[in-house]
């Protein structure tokens, strides 16, 4: 070839060379331009859109009367950039031992609050980081200011850490009100809840920066409470300034909630509840816990309810340490017994047994035997410390609460529904009166969560059978080797019951409905139900959903929603049998066995209906004690719930607790009854709203109703 | 082939003058390139624009938001007038005085290296500073004279028909060698690989045996993997050379820089944002944008229209240094314009490239377009040269 035909060749190629990078370039310009235009757009979007978010203040939570439970006050928080921290050599190890040291705490405990939730060698929550990665996590709170300028002057020493005002929650209602388990707390906001969003663009989204209710009522009513915060969007430069304002949202503050809650009257039921405990405690029993509710019985309004054993709910406003948590987990007093609790009701259940009968048509007014016992096969069914009362009404079965009564009731109701022949589909007509009360399904309070409780019944054993059953066949056939090494005859025992239960544990056996009748064996409660139930006797039939809040308002003093009561269900019962119950259930207080803790109160003023309970545990356990009770019999307002876990007899332990809490919100000293003198301002719930004034403060109940106790000379 | 060859080999034969007889003539103005001085006048008009845009935001002194486009206009206008006296350079003169030219190119190239007057801008020292705040980029020019030099050189041989001597090539390396390994000290990773692609171009061009070319070839591509094997380059410099491999990976400061550069044409779309209106250009999230990544502000504001005439514009003025090689009636004039072929066309692929994720990021303007007055000097002095060889060869077509 010719060096010039190279030369052209060559040059040629050159050409082609250059001018298919060209064509590259221009095909990956439409690539990105064309196809992927969206995606880059959104990218420029998230580079240039900035948005300053101020959080709004949040609502207060106020009492019946407007008495503030929950308010907000600033507090110096220290919180540390987690991101900043990073960067620095061993994660900051240093900056975190001056911080624990100026602060007064360990590395340590500052360091486990910087861990994400999840990590491996993270605490479990609430002490692990839950919020956004991005967000500044708070490790100290209430920093005296000295501390938080010392922090603030030294920033090199303190890269990464911030100490600034912030709003948080006050928890210090008036009366020394404790609450925690209605009003709850808050918490960071998780990235669960940020995802779930599904990427809205709303303006009052969630923010990985914002602090929301983790439970109680600051959780229900989270969106009322937390309002829609300031959001200022803004086009920025790659140095942060700003080039255009694009929007501008002005904070909308929380609403308000008007609680049911009297909290004069909480206060009281909260003593009255410790006190119970100290009496079971003072007869040698554990009394571990337990649980009180005060409810309007017209409208399902609870005025006051209290759990044992409970916790400062301003532990939370700080974070919880691990060591908090841990003694909180330990003392189980996170949970409310009163609506997550379940505990078998015993003889309250008594009022479930008597509707049943009148449901089906026994009569009420005939006379019935009260043996010490009966048997059934080899069991024997004994009625409280085996007293026999001979031939008796069933009002006075009722009365002094004669199991056996009952057990001849059940039996009778279980041969008619089949007996021994019966499918899984006969008449089980106590718990269908139970499920009647509300027993077996939440009560729809208004909190987050709350337990449905169970009802012993034809429908449950099936259910329990069909879960357990693979597991009793296995056992009935292995035949307990293990136990059978040291202890060949009870072995046998327990291969004989799993066995039986094998073959037809769906059975609803005479024993089930004669343990159904009394409130033992597989039934459970919440004391909010058996308020609920008693409370629907009360009302002549009507079972309310409790109510916790009665109003919500604006920070302005607008009603934004006045919380109607809510008929959950209406007993389905002959108004003689209602009548039955009513006619006969003040005489428990008179003469039966509710007597003992009401001597000397004015009965004849304020009749007071009741029924005790000291429900069987399994176990060498000590009875659970209930006090169940509504009052004036005459003209029903109140109904007034306490129980006592291994608390002994519900006239002994919670009685005279009930008592005291009816002597508060009748104002009742001695035998006079007045009115004036009652926890409640007026004597009574109020019937209107609260004010609230222009400022957003609300207008509280003067003098010693307001619950603000003036401190004198101090400073 | 053979038309080509004839008119090509104008040194022995008069029969290409046939195909120019209608630009029979001495008249400067009527021989020029009309098409390539067109297509360069728009390119910078646009670029001008597109400086405009980048430039208001942040470069703009704040009693004169116009002050960095005045500088810029001020550039295109020294350099549309050394692009004029390069245009009116004698071929001789400019072939003869070609060593004197490279060597004070080079001479300007170590100046960078004198304490006081060298600069180091992103990296790389290789500016001048020079007083009124002036600066320059001494091999700028270095790519115009080593294209001369290694032209001149590679050209010896009076006849066409014969290959360089080993003795020329060897030379001709050399001259390219030279300020590359001064420009590679000075860490300019761009400029050193522009320098290679247009050494190779004109080597290639120029004729040696194929074998020689491969092992050319072959030994440039060995030369940067050894580089990045053995730690020759800084860890920033590998870094930019792989980065655009996956920027969405690397956080650094190049692979930032490649990001935010591809958020800001692809959010372009068809049409573009409009001039002045784009988020990414205004709010400056692409660095240096009114300069290495001036191209951004095209894809964003201009849209996918107005960036592909951006790219046609210069494939005009690539086409028309094509066939001025393709023309060119000797070796020499073949070789100049075939240096600023593909120094044109492997610079802007190159910046272009990065801009869109497929090419490493290097600091190197795009040519007519980036805001810098030695570039634009530069490539202005490069169609001048282009005119010349066209001038040449139209009149010795007579």
């Amino acid at each position: 070839m010719h060096v010039s035909e190279r030369s052209n060749l060559r040059l040629i190629v050159l050409g082609i060379l250059i001018f298919s990078l060209l064509a590259t370039l221009v095909a990956r310009l439409f690539y990105l331009q064309v196809m992927e235009v969206d995606e880059f757009r959104a990218a420029a979007q998230n580079n240039t859109v900035r948005e300053v978010v101020e959080p709004a203040v949040r609502g207060l939570i106020l009492d019946q009367a407007g008495r503030p439970l929950v308010s907000n006050r600033t507090s110096i928080v220290v919180t540390i950039d987690r991101a900043e921290l990073n960067q620095q050599a061993k994660s900051g190890e240093a900056v975190i031992a001056r911080l624990a040291g100026i602060l007064g705490t360990t590395s340590a405990s500052i360091s486990e609050r910087l861990m994400p939730c999840g990590i491996e060698g993270a605490p479990k929550p609430p002490i692990c980081w839950n919020g956004s990665t991005y967000q500044a996590v708070p490790v100290a709170f209430d920093v005296d200011p000295q501390t938080a300028l010392a922090i603030m002057e030294k920033r090199s020493e303190f890269a990464g850490v911030t100490a600034k005002l912030t709003a948080v929650r006050e928890y210090s209602g008036p009366f020394d009100v404790n609450a925690a388990h209605i009003l709850g707390y808050l918490g960071p906001v998780t990235e669960e809840q940020i995802t779930q969003q599904d990427q809205s663009t709303a303006y009052d989204r969630l923010r990985r920066t914002d602090t929301i209710g983790r439970s109680g009522l600051e959780n229900f009513y989270d969106t009322q409470l937390r309002g829609k915060p300031s959001v200022t969007t803004l086009e920025v430069d790659t140095l942060g300034q700003i080039i255009n304002y694009l929007d501008q949202k002005p904070a909308v503050s929380g609403d308000y909630l008007v609680l049911t809650i009297d909290a004069k009257l909480q206060s009281v039921v909260e003593k009255q509840l410790v006190a119970a405990v100290q009496r079971a405690q003072g007869q040698g029993y554990p009394g571990d816990s337990g649980a009180a509710v005060v409810v309007d019985v017209r409208n399902g309004q609870i005025l006051a309810m209290a759990s044992y054993p409970t916790y400062d709910p301003s532990i939370w406003v700080g974070g919880v340490t691990q060591k908090q948590y841990k003694s909180l987990i330990k003392s189980d007093s996170l949970s409310s017994n009163a609506t997550q609790g379940l505990f078998a009701p015993g003889s309250t259940y008594k009022i479930v047994s008597t509707a049943a009968a009148g449901k089906e048509g026994y009569s009420l007014y005939s006379n019935y035997n009260c043996p010490k016992q009966v048997k059934l096969g080899t069991q024997v069914f004994r009625n409280y410390e085996s007293s026999a009362y001979g031939r008796i009404s069933l009002a006075r079965a009722l009365e002094v609460s004669c199991n056996t009564v009952f057990y001849g009731l059940a039996e009778r109701m279980w041969e008619a529904a089949g007996g021994s022949d019966a499918t899984r589909d006969s008449a089980d007509p106590i718990a269908d009166a139970a499920s009647m009360f509300g027993f077996g399904t939440p009560t729809g309070i208004d909190l987050p969560v709350e337990s449905a409780g169970r009802i012993a019944s034809r429908a449950f054993k099936v259910q329990n059978w069909e879960a357990k059953r693979d597991t009793w066949c296995a056992n009935a056939i292995a035949g307990y080797p293990d136990t059978r090494k040291t202890n060949p005859k009870l072995a046998n025992y327990y291969t004989a019951l799993d066995k039986e239960n094998c073959a037809d544990g769906f059975r609803w056996r005479e024993g089930d409905a004669l343990n159904a009748a009394i409130g033992q064996g597989d039934t459970t409660v919440t004391p909010l139900q058996m308020a609920m139930a008693f409370s629907a006797i009360a009302n002549g039939g009507t079972v309310y959903e409790p109510k916790l809040v009665k109003a919500i308002m604006g920070a302005d003093g607008t009603v934004i929603e006045r919380i109607a009561p809510t008929v959950k269900s209406k007993l389905d019962l002959p108004k003689s049998t209602i009548n039955f119950l009513q006619n006969t259930l003040p005489g428990v207080t008179t003469d039966g066995s509710g007597e003992t803790p009401f001597i000397g109160f004015p009965l004849n003023q304020i009749p007071v209906a009741s029924k005790t309970g000291s429900a069987q545990v399994t176990g060498d356990k000590i009875s659970t004690s209930w006090f169940a009770s509504y009052a004036p019999a005459n003209k029903p307002r109140y109904a007034i719930v306490v129980m006592v876990t291994q608390g002994g007899t519900g006239s002994k332990t919670s009685g005279p607790s009930v008592r005291k809490i009816y002597e508060a919100l009748f104002g009742i000293n001695g035998t006079t009854v007045n009115p004036n003198n009652s926890v409640l301002v007026g004597g009574a719930p109020s019937k209107s709203l609260p004010v609230i004034r222009p400022d957003g403060t609300p207008v509280t109940p003067k003098g010693k109703m307001s619950g603000v106790v003036t401190a004198t000379g101090s400073n | 082939m053979a038309k080509f060859y004839a008119s090509t080999s104008a040194d022995n034969s008069l029969a290409g003058a046939g195909s120019r007889a209608g630009a029979r003539g001495q008249g400067f103005w009527r021989d020029l390139d009309w098409t390539l001085l067109i297509a360069g006048l728009a390119l910078t008009v646009l670029g001008s624009v597109l400086v405009w845009s980048a430039s208001r935001a942040d470069l703009a002194s704040p009693t004169d938001p116009q002050s960095y486009l005045k500088r810029h206009v001020i550039n295109v206008v020294v350099a549309i007038g050394l692009g004029y006296l390069a245009s009116r350079l004698n071929y001789r003169w400019l072939r003869a005085y070609t060593p004197i030219i490279y060597g004070f190119s080079f001479f300007l190239l170590l100046l960078p290296f004198a304490p006081g007057i060298g600069m180091t801008v992103a990296g790389a020292r290789a500016w001048i500073d020079l007083p009124g705040g002036l600066t320059l980029q001494p091999s700028e020019f270095m790519k115009i004279a080593v294209i001369l030099m290694m032209a001149a050189l590679l050209s010896e041989r009076k006849d066409i028909e014969t290959e360089p001597s080993g003795r020329d090539s060897l030379l001709a390396l050399a001259a390219v060698g030279l300020p590359t390994a001064v420009i590679l000290v000075q860490n300019d990773t761009g400029t050193v690989l522009i320098l290679g692609t247009v050494a190779i171009s004109i080597i290639a061009v120029a004729g040696v045996r194929t074998r020689w070319l491969v092992a050319l070839i072959g030994g440039a591509v060995l030369s940067i993997l050894l580089a990045i094997q053995l730690g020759l380059l800084k860890e920033y410099q590998v870094a930019r050379l792989t980065s655009f491999i996956s920027p969405d990976i690397d956080t650094g400061a190049s692979a930032y820089s490649a990001n935010q550069a591809r958020i800001a044409i692809g959010g372009g779309g068809w049409f573009g944002t409009g001039l002045f209106e784009g988020p990414q250009t205004q709010g400056k999230f692409v660095p240096v944008n009114e300069s290495d990544f001036i191209f951004t502000v095209s894809g964003e504001e201009l849209g996918f229209i107005g960036s592909v005439l951006l790219i046609l514009l210069l494939a005009v003025l690539l086409w028309r240094a094509a066939m001025i090689a393709w023309k060119a009636d000797d070796q020499y004039g073949r070789l100049v314009a075939t240096g600023v072929l593909a120094w044109l066309a492997f610079q802007t692929f190159e910046n272009i490239g990065m801009t869109l994720g497929i090419m490493p990021i290097t600091g190197i303007p795009l040519p007519f377009i980036s805001a810098g007055g030695t570039s634009m000097m530069a490539v202005w002095i490069a169609i001048g040269l282009l005119q010349t060889v066209r001038l040449h060869e139209v009149r010795s077509g007579i």
